[in-house]
């Protein structure tokens, strides 16, 4: 299992980077390289050029900017985890991050590079979802914004077009009197989930359900929001009742078909159940801060 | 099924590929190196092959088992999931550099001795990495048997059920004093 | 005296260089100019060869050449059959290269020499093979029912072998049952999955006539004997070296692999060492697997609980080839009726081709499933009698009295009838069972319902005959100069740690330091007569093989110092490295010893002078007497009369969330006897090794092949080996009853680990979700989403 031969370029600007997709067929980024680089060796991707993102100043880093996060395209995901001030801002990032793969990939990988690289059944892309955040697209006719419920087409697929690359992605910090969550049920640590859930839960200062954003992964061929179950929530004072509720009506949002692990009954299971866990946590954590 | 002899007509094929070299320059083991080296050269092959610091195994070439586990940088990485150019300019810890110059071994390798951390002896090499990596970042490593697990999960031993090598990382905790005051 | 080391924990003597990262892997053998092989492997299951066009790769400038099998000559021919029997209906074994036909994914059909594996596998995407696909039957129950497409085109019907045997009258007890318990159990496809995989690299020296091998193998010796036989080379031209090599677990003991062959043979052809390292895909299609059967096991017993006939009738799934014949389910046959004295026994398989990756013993060994349809049956007797579970196995284990427990009529592998020769089987049990603490069990589990969670207990005696022959050697000489010892064996490591348990046995005999014991292993030019490590046999043959030879050597010390001394041997005392007159201040170091004892022409150096023909020792010294040899040297063989029976009980404790199908350790116990032990350190290492491995196959670890005959999980990524996040802090006891069969008094401890954790598993989650009124599992390995299922179909039933 070795790549196959390709042009190799290390630009040291956006500008040269969106100059050097222009000029390939078919050209790949690379960030982190821990998807691209395993399906480089499985001869699963075989570009005419890698172009390493590397050397770019600018796309380093990550800050708080107002209420905003903002993550550079070559922050790492462990950079991102462990930062201090960015687990003020949003809590749920730390979280969501501790699921995503093992520690060592975390130290390469990049949450941008997760967000464009739009694998279904990923964490970052259903955090993304969830917290409503966004991406910045560079290409050759400038810049553009892509929200995040509008970026993921298809498992792997996003609207990005080829000549574009992602310079940052922002995400919000988390509202006043927001409980937050992340679970998955993955077969061992650090793999990719069978299911997986997001939940912020905002409160009223009455403790009533002022709005919920949930969303999840490994269930469709993209992560998904789970409209259905939110709209059971909002409204309402989030008995267990509506809880379990919830949890039923997120399960509507299950389309993955059956595979080896993996029955479509089995997931919507997981589904209700990691629904109704997440929230339970979220709410907690939202009632606390009241 | 032609009739085409099986061996090259020139009986012996070139001495290296035809791929295209860059020049790399980095810092490995404390030494500067510089070479070229084919763009899609793994950077395990590259520290393997090229170098010869065999320590750095390759097990999947899929980033699950961890063999490959190496330092760029200070953080631990693995070498089979990068190119070798994009190591250019970066400062890369393998293996051979744990133990001291003398070839006393590092607290962690000798707590792996101590409490039979390795058998075959494959895996090794990348768990001493990772732990040595997580031993370095600027936080307290949370010794609880969980904890110990969770560090160790993202490399794949087939051999030791991997309690002892839990053990090994409390024991080098405990040598390096990074176990609390307490206990110390 | 020194220290006894045998029994004790004695530190790892090779440990550090790994450690360092100055092992040496076959991977890691600097061999300038090699070449680099890969090879084209078959994408179907099935399928007729209709044209290789290898022209393009070729004339690729970094490729040396390609093969297929009109190019082999000689070699284009069925390997060896390793393991013939009367039983075996059909023997099929594959050519190093495929002609004509293929039989399953992952089938060697062309080598591709090349300057570095980048380019070789360049060129394998130029090779333009044209295949016709084949219909295939891969699911084991169908391929042995009518109707089935044979594998095997020669062939009108799947079966490998038919093998029946029986012991006492089962059809007597079976009419004179009070109950009968029937089922069918199911374990499905895994593999070893080394972390290391499978490597070959070889050198020739057209200079000399010499071919050097390095081989991940498990067995050198038998390596370099069937390479010289195929190569046509004089054994003293070849050596095969097994380095370090990162696990086997069986899935390195072949003969052969066909790259085992075509990678020497290919650098005797170039005159280039070639290397090949198996790649993480080709390890999951090119490497044997096992595991799959099937078995229709039944259980006669008196209302009391006891056990007084057993029938299984299995399938056993062998892949597409049988290199092994039916040895995997044979032992399964041997294992089949376990601890319990089951009078009447009748145990019979049908071993079936199926187009997928051929099938070889893997850790365990045909008897994880033995244990699993035993146990299986067992749980279900005592819940059909009313009994508890602990309590039937008691009334059915082999009493410590009982030895030799002969099953007259059944047979293990080598033939020999089965023989249980030692054991504590209800002291086990009863130490198991104090360990859980079953009152406080039953609280924790009241409790835990109480808040809706599900505690279940599990357990399983496992059984295995250890020791396999037919024999294993050791020679032992003592240098002259250091007085440092040398035992060569012909075993090989895959990171067990005989290197240290080995030393151990010889340091105790010859009374020096166990730092000064040498132990070399893997190398036909340091020994090359015995087997290989497998059949958990190394300790038990290799052991006492060392014992043997440690034991003539320290005879000559002492025989040859005496008469050096002029003193009686009586009066001398080995120890500490030197042999020392009782109670008087004279003493020889073994260096001395040494020297004197091999006459020199010429000496060395200044010690050497006293023993040189020029030298001013007498005459007697100086030449080598009649009957004797020169220096302190000797060899030995031990060939197993009997075989010592390892046996033990594990228990777990597992939570399982119905929701989301998970389950979690909540204690994993385990009780075992593999004899005296040499090193418990090491032991214990096997066991928890074994163990997790088990845990794998209980939960995580099964090779999806869809009905084409793809392995659709063929990666890290998706076969499920556990991280240490999934297996618990596993709780073992030792109970040590000496072996009779050896004159260590020690049984094998290599594979024991692995047997019954999946029917302690399904066991316990069985147990677990009783109250929700879930039936039975019968299908190792579990997994959450038959859990799910099982808990539905509950739901559903309670529901209707």
């Amino acid at each position: 299992m070795k790549p196959p031969l390709f042009d190799y370029l290390a630009p040291v600007s956006v500008e040269e980077a969106i100059a050097a997709r222009a000029r390939y067929q078919s050209s790949a980024l690379l960030a982190g390289g821990q998807s691209l680089i395993p399906a480089l060796n499985f001869r699963i991707s075989h570009p005419e050029a890698v172009i390493d993102l590397k050397g770019i100043e600018s796309l380093r880093g990550v800050e708080l900017q107002g209420s905003e996060i903002v993550i550079g395209a070559m922050a790492r995901h462990r950079e991102v985890e462990l930062d201090e001030a960015i687990f003020k801002a949003n809590p749920l990032i730390r979280e969501t991050l501790g699921h995503v793969a093992h520690i060592v990939i975390r130290n390469r990988g990049t949450v941008v590079g997760s967000l464009a690289h739009g694998d279904a059944a990923a964490e970052m892309p259903a955090l993304f979802l969830a917290t409503g955040g966004s991406v910045t697209a560079r290409g050759p006719g400038g810049s553009r914004e892509i929200a995040a419920g509008e970026l993921y087409r298809f498992h792997l697929t996003t609207s990005l077009e080829p000549d574009e690359l992602v310079t940052e992605a922002r995400i919000p910090a988390l509202p006043a009197r927001t409980g937050w969550s992340f679970q998955e049920f993955a077969r061992r640590r650090g793999d990719y989930a069978l299911a997986g859930v997001c939940a912020l839960i905002t409160l009223e200062a009455s403790g009533a359900c002022q709005g919920a954003r949930l969303s999840a992964c490994g269930i469709a061929s993209t992560p998904v929001r789970l409209v259905k179950a939110e709209e059971v929530l909002t409204g309402t004072s989030l008995e267990t009742e509506t809880v379990n509720e919830a949890g039923r009506a997120a399960c509507a949002h299950v389309t993955a078909p059956d595979d080896n692990q993996t029955t479509s009954a089995f997931r919507k299971q997981l589904v209700q159940t990691l629904v109704t866990r997440t929230i339970t946590r979220a709410l907690a954590r939202a009632r606390a801060r009241l | 099924m032609t009739g085409r002899s099986a061996e090259a007509p020139s009986a012996e094929a070139s001495e290296r590929s035809s791929d295209p070299r860059l020049l790399l320059r980095l810092t490995v083991n404390g030494a500067e190196i510089e070479r070229e080296v084919s763009p899609r050269l793994l950077l395990s092959d590259f520290l393997r092959h090229e170098l010869g610091l065999t320590g750095t195994h390759v097990g999947c070439e899929q980033g699950v088992c961890g063999c490959c586990t190496v330092m760029i940088d200070g953080r631990a990485a693995r070498s089979c999931l990068a190119l070798a150019v994009q190591a250019d300019g970066a400062t890369i810890r393998t293996i051979e550099d744990v133990a001291s110059a003398d070839g006393t071994l590092h607290p962690i390798q000798q707590a792996f001795q101590e409490c039979h951390g390795l058998q075959c002896g494959f895996c090794t090499p990348g768990f001493i990495m990772g732990v040595l990596s997580h031993f370095e970042e600027a936080r307290m490593p949370d010794l609880s048997e969980d904890g110990i697990r969770e560090m160790l999960s993202g490399n794949l031993c087939r051999c030791t059920g991997y309690q002892h090598i839990v053990a090994a990382v409390r024991r080098a905790a405990r040598l390096m004093n990074l176990d609390g005051p307490e206990k110390g | 005296m020194s220290t006894q080391r045998f029994g004790e924990r004695v530190p790892r003597l090779n440990d550090a260089k790994l450690l360092r990262g100055q092992g040496c892997y076959v991977d890691d053998v600097p061999l300038p100019g090699a070449y680099h092989a890969v090879f084209l492997r078959s994408p179907f299951a099935r399928a007729r060869i209709l044209s290789i066009d290898a022209s393009a790769a070729r004339e690729h400038p970094s490729v040396a050449a390609v093969y297929t099998c009109d190019d082999l000559g000689p070699l284009d021919q069925p390997l060896p059959m390793l393991s013939p029997h009367p039983a075996i209906i059909a023997a099929r074994t594959q050519r190093p290269l495929a002609r004509d036909e293929v039989f399953h994914v992952g089938q060697t059909v062309a080598m591709v020499i090349a300057v570095d594996r980048y380019t070789a596998e360049d060129a394998l995407r130029l090779i333009d093979a044209d295949y016709e696909p084949l219909p295939v039957t891969v699911d084991l129950a169908s391929a042995a029912a009518p109707g089935a497409h044979p594998v095997h085109p020669d062939l009108t019907d799947n079966i490998v072998g038919h093998f029946a045997q029986r012991s006492g009258d089962p059809d007597g007890a079976f009419a004179k049952a009070e109950h009968v318990t029937s089922l069918r159990v199911r374990m499905d496809r895994s593999t070893a999955a080394p972390i290391e995989t499978r490597a070959i690299a070889a050198r020739w020296e057209a200079a000399t006539g010499e071919l050097t091998v390095w081989d991940t193998t498990q067995a050198p010796i038998s390596i370099r004997d069937g390479l010289a036989s195929i190569l046509g080379l004089e054994e003293n031209k070849l050596r095969v070296i097994a380095p370090d090599v990162g696990g086997g677990f069986g899935q390195k003991v072949m003969l052969f692999y066909p790259e085992e062959i075509l990678v020497p043979w290919a650098a005797m052809r170039l005159a280039r060492p070639v290397k090949y390292v198996e790649d993480r895909t080709e390890n999951f299609i090119g490497s044997s697997q096992e595991r799959t059967q099937i078995h229709e096991i039944q259980l006669a017993a008196t209302k009391d609980g006891t056990v007084i006939g057993l029938k299984d009738s299995f399938l056993h799934d062998s892949g597409a080839f049988a290199p092994y014949g039916i040895e995997v389910p044979r032992v399964s046959a041997s294992a089949i009726a376990g601890p319990y004295r089951i009078p009447n026994v009748d145990v019979e398989f049908k071993a079936i081709y199926t187009p997928t990756v051929p099938v070889t013993p893997f850790r365990g060994s045909g008897r994880p499933h033995a244990c699993f349809a035993l146990e299986r049956a067992m749980d279900q007797l005592a819940d059909e009698l009313g009994l508890d579970r602990f309590e039937l196995r008691r009334r059915n284990l082999i009493g410590p009295d009982e030895f030799p427990y002969v099953r007259e009529g059944l047979k293990y592998v080598d033939d020999g009838t089965i023989t249980y020769d030692s054991g504590q089987y209800p002291k086990a049990l009863a130490m198991i069972e104090e360990a859980i603490d079953l009152e406080r069990f039953r609280r924790e589990k009241d409790a835990a319902a109480k808040e809706g969670r599900y505690l279940g207990l599990g357990l399983a005696f496992y059984m295995e005959c250890t020791g396999l022959g037919p024999y294993d050697g050791c020679r032992i000489r003592v240098h002259p100069a250091t007085g440092k010892v040398s035992v060569n064996t012909g075993l090989a490591s895959q990171g067990q740690g005989h290197e240290t348990v080995f030393a151990q046995i010889a340091a105790d005999r010859l009374g020096v330091p166990i730092e000064d014991v040498i132990v070399a292993q893997g190398d036909t030019a340091a020994f090359d007569r015995g087997g290989g490590s497998h059949s958990s046999r190394s300790a038990v043959v290799g052991g006492n093989a060392v014992h043997k030879a440690a034991v003539r050597v320290r005879a000559q010390i002492l025989e040859t110092a005496a008469r050096l001394m002029a003193v009686p041997e009586e009066s001398l005392e080995l120890a500490d490295g030197r042999v020392t007159v009782k109670g008087a201040n004279r003493f020889m170091t073994l260096a001395e010893i040494a020297i004197a004892a091999n006459p020199l022409s010429s000496p060395f150096d200044r010690p050497a002078e006293v023993v040189s023909q020029y030298g001013t020792a007498g005459q007697e010294l100086v030449t080598v007497g009649e009957g004797r040899a020169p220096g302190i040297e000797a060899s030995a063989y031990y060939s197993p009369s009997a075989s010592p029976w390892a046996y033990g009980v594990h228990a777990a404790i597992v939570e399982v969330d119905p929701d989301l199908c998970s389950i979690a350790f909540k204690r994993y116990l385990s009780v075992h006897d593999c004899g005296k032990m040499i090193n418990p350190t090491i032991v214990e290492g096997q066991m928890i090794g074994g163990i997790a491995q088990g845990i794998g196959g209980a939960f995580y670890e099964r090779l999806d092949y869809d009905e084409d005959g793809i392995i659709t999980n063929a990666s890290f990524m998706e076969f499920l080996m556990p991280y240490a996040t999934e297996v618990p802090k596993i709780e073992i006891m030792h109970l040590e009853t000496p072996s009779p069969a050896n004159p260590l008094g020690i049984k094998g401890a290599g594979e024991a680990g692995t047997i019954a954790v999946p029917a302690v598993v399904a066991s316990a989650v069985e147990d677990a979700l009783k109250p929700l009124g879930v039936g039975r599992f019968h299908h190792a390995p579990l997994s959450p989403n038959m859990i799910f299922e099982a808990i539905t179909r509950a739901r559903a039933k309670a529901g209707g």
